[in-house]
């Protein structure tokens, strides 16, 4: 059966909702609304106003709220609604969620999920679309992942709910209406691996979310030109699962990094640099990046696409380096 | 590697003919390279000193690579380009090197801005120990014209939206002037039709110069001279268009020296860079082969091609009584991106009243 990642999404919170009576869902508009995005549509009507929580506009408040939760035993999911806000709770997810299993000495954790939504695509402009993953995934004491496919959609959230630090799902806004079809069996997946989407020997293309799907497009325009990428989903942003990247670098020894945020000071920088240290003698060629442009997210629709990583843009940067096989 | 027309890709380099040391100047030969459409002698425009070559014999490279470095005149110091930038070797071809042996100096790379890369080092290994693994220039010279023909002309058809013109020209006056012309030269410096024809085309452009340049990136762009590329089929089968340059501007004697320079080399294969690289235009003439008239294909990018047929006595009314003249047909394909056939019409039109008029040409 076809269904969205918005769908798959939703199946995750049943699921988590109706395994576990810890499990309750907070946020800006999850309830009588049903989610900025849809997510939660219904889900208060069948496990009422104690699990589905509307909270007020103030994202420190039931940030923090959902931090008192998990400390006080519960499993909350927290639903931010763009990453842009999130920054209102930025206090309360690295001065507090992060830090207090270390300053407690261990004798306190914070077994917390936080989801938001990041990323550009849609024409909402510079204050809901940029990309700060890469700013959590600078922070030790959380967990960082993005799910860019079905099964990941439905499949992390549990995953994240188990593990008894807190969890930050970044969902790019433009997938929640990415079809596909999922199995019956689909469950939990892990959060700790990065996986290779599409075989290739000749350059590995490295990325995750909301350009994981323009990075296979490449991958396909390459083929035609015949270039074998590699196509690598991160998955999970912190900690890196490094050990796949290299493995696919030791055997392609090209690779270019494709990431929504901005260049500087970004995940791909840490990606690459990662790659320079641990498989120098490995490269054939210097890694390269694609990113956003260093701009505000521009709202007019050509602007916004010119400002983004594209397929034709991934693939000039693979021509670059791969000389004359092209 | 020079672009030796739009649909080069890459060229293999047969030989140096100059070498490290060697004082070079502007329109000198330095090197013959080896295209689909056979053997090209390659120009320098710079004055220098050879400082080094990058490219050994036998290598093909992609259009753009660097053959060779030439040192300005008067700069000092055989290293100069060393000094100012640490060649470029991958650090997976520095390991590759040192476990193969191979002395990384005598490797020429062919990787982005010609850094050597993994697959550079593995090959000279491979010539180091007589594998030759570099291809050979090409195999089958027939084959791969035909190859080339065959991508020209269909990009051309695919791409360009052609219209056909012709009209029929009384070369009455030309040819008598010809003949009084030849009446005064030896035999081997007479001059053919062919070079008034090209001439009178070369002027006409003059007046209409969008069909004189290139269609690229979706736009025309006029020529930066009228270069008239004439297409000389080779013995062996298949032709090239190698390009008089400012071809209206050339004196007819000048024009038939050159025209005839031209078919020697081109059919001995020891045409130069500058004549393949920059025609703006195409004149096709298959009057010699009795043909009465040709609606040719446009070489992309140019956007227009003049065809002559075979000029012969036939029937014309002239001052209102049937007589025979010789009438040649010349036609125009156009792109119809670039012009429309009023522009193309007055072309042709053009063509036949210079023709009338041979002395001022």
């Amino acid at each position: 059966m076809t269904i969205t990642y918005r769908d798959a999404v939703h199946a995750a919170h049943r699921e988590a909702l109706l395994k576990d009576p810890r499990v309750f869902l907070m946020g800006e508009d999850v309830g009588m609304y049903g989610g900025s995005y849809a997510v939660s549509k219904g889900l208060l009507a069948e496990f009422g106003p104690d699990r589905i929580r509307d909270t007020p506009l103030s994202e420190s408040t039931f940030v923090g709220a959902g931090i008192g939760a998990a400390l006080g035993g519960m499993r909350p999911i927290v639903e931010v609604m763009t990453v842009n806000f999130s920054l209102l709770a930025l206090d309360q997810i690295v001065n507090n969620a992060a830090t207090l299993r270390h300053m407690s000495g261990g004798q306190l954790h914070v077994p917390l999920v936080i989801r938001m939504a990041t990323g550009a695509g849609r024409q909402l402009a510079a204050q809901h679309a940029h990309s700060l993953e890469g700013w959590y995934a600078h922070i030790p004491g959380l967990r960082i992942v993005a799910p860019a496919t079905l099964e990941d959609a439905r499949g992390m959230l549990w995953t994240a709910l188990e593990d008894p630090d807190p969890v930050l799902i970044f969902e790019h806004q433009t997938l929640y209406n990415f079809e596909g079809t999922l199995p019956d069996d689909a469950g939990p997946v892990d959060i700790d691996r990065a996986v290779v989407r599409r075989e290739g020997s000749l350059v590995t293309l490295i990325t995750y979310g909301g350009t994981l799907h323009k990075t296979l497009q490449a991958a396909d325009a390459l083929a035609t030109e015949g270039v074998s990428a590699e196509v690598i989903d991160l998955r999970t942003l912190r900690p890196l699962d490094m050990a796949t990247v290299l493995a696919s670098i030791r055997r392609t020894h090209r690779a270019v990094v494709v990431d929504e945020g901005w260049r500087s000071g970004s995940l791909a920088a840490e990606v690459m640099a990662r790659i320079v240290e641990q498989a120098f003698y490995d490269l054939d060629a210097p890694p390269a990046r694609v990113c956003t442009a260093e701009v505000p997210i521009p709202y007019p629709k050509h602007l916004e696409e010119a400002a983004l990583p594209q397929p034709a843009s991934i693939v000039a940067a693979v021509r670059g380096l791969v000389g004359a096989h092209v | 590697m020079p672009s030796l027309g739009a649909d080069m890709e890459a060229g293999t380099l047969v030989e140096w003919l100059k070498h490290p040391g060697d004082r070079v100047k502007r329109g000198d030969i330095v090197a013959v390279v080896d295209t689909q459409k056979g053997a090209i002698e390659i120009e320098v425009f710079e004055d220098g000193v050879v400082d080094r070559t990058v490219v050994e014999p036998g290598q093909k490279v992609p259009v753009g690579t660097v053959l060779a470095v030439i040192r300005p005149d008067g700069a000092a110091g055989a290293s100069l380009v060393h000094d100012d930038e640490r060649a470029r070797i991958s650090p997976l071809a520095r390991k590759v090197a040192s476990e193969l042996g191979v002395d990384l100096a005598s490797v020429t790379g062919t990787g982005p801005h010609g850094a050597v890369t993994r697959e550079d080092v593995e090959r000279a290994a491979g010539r180091r120990r007589g594998v030759a693994s570099a291809p050979p220039p090409s195999a089958d010279r027939a084959t791969a014209m035909r190859d080339a023909i065959a991508a020209a002309m269909t990009r051309s058809k695919r791409e360009i939206p052609h219209y056909y013109l012709s009209t029929t020209i009384d070369m009455h006056a030309a040819l008598a002037w010809l003949t009084a012309e030849n009446a005064a030269r030896p035999v081997g410096d007479r001059i053919l039709p062919a070079a008034l024809l090209i001439k009178a085309t070369a002027t006409a452009l003059v007046a209409v110069p969008e069909l004189n340049g290139y269609w690229i990136d979706g736009a025309f762009r006029t020529g930066t001279g009228i270069h008239v590329g004439v297409a000389i089929a080779l013995r062996n089968g298949g032709l090239v268009a190698p390009a008089l340059h400012d071809a209206n501007r050339l004196t007819i004697p000048d024009l038939m020296r050159q025209l005839q320079d031209l078919v020697t080399r081109a059919r001995s294969g020891s045409l130069k860079s500058s004549d393949v690289s920059d025609a703006t235009i195409t004149v096709t003439n298959l009057g010699d082969q009795g043909v009465d008239a040709t609606f040719g294909i446009i070489y992309p990018p140019q956007v227009a091609l003049v065809g002559f047929g075979r000029i012969a006595a036939r029937p014309a009314v002239v001052d209102g009584k049937v007589d025979a003249r010789p009438l040649v047909t010349a036609t125009l394909s156009g792109d119809h991106r670039a012009s429309d056939g009023h522009r193309g019409g007055l072309l042709l039109t053009a063509i036949a009243r210079h023709l009338q008029q041979p002395e001022t040409l």
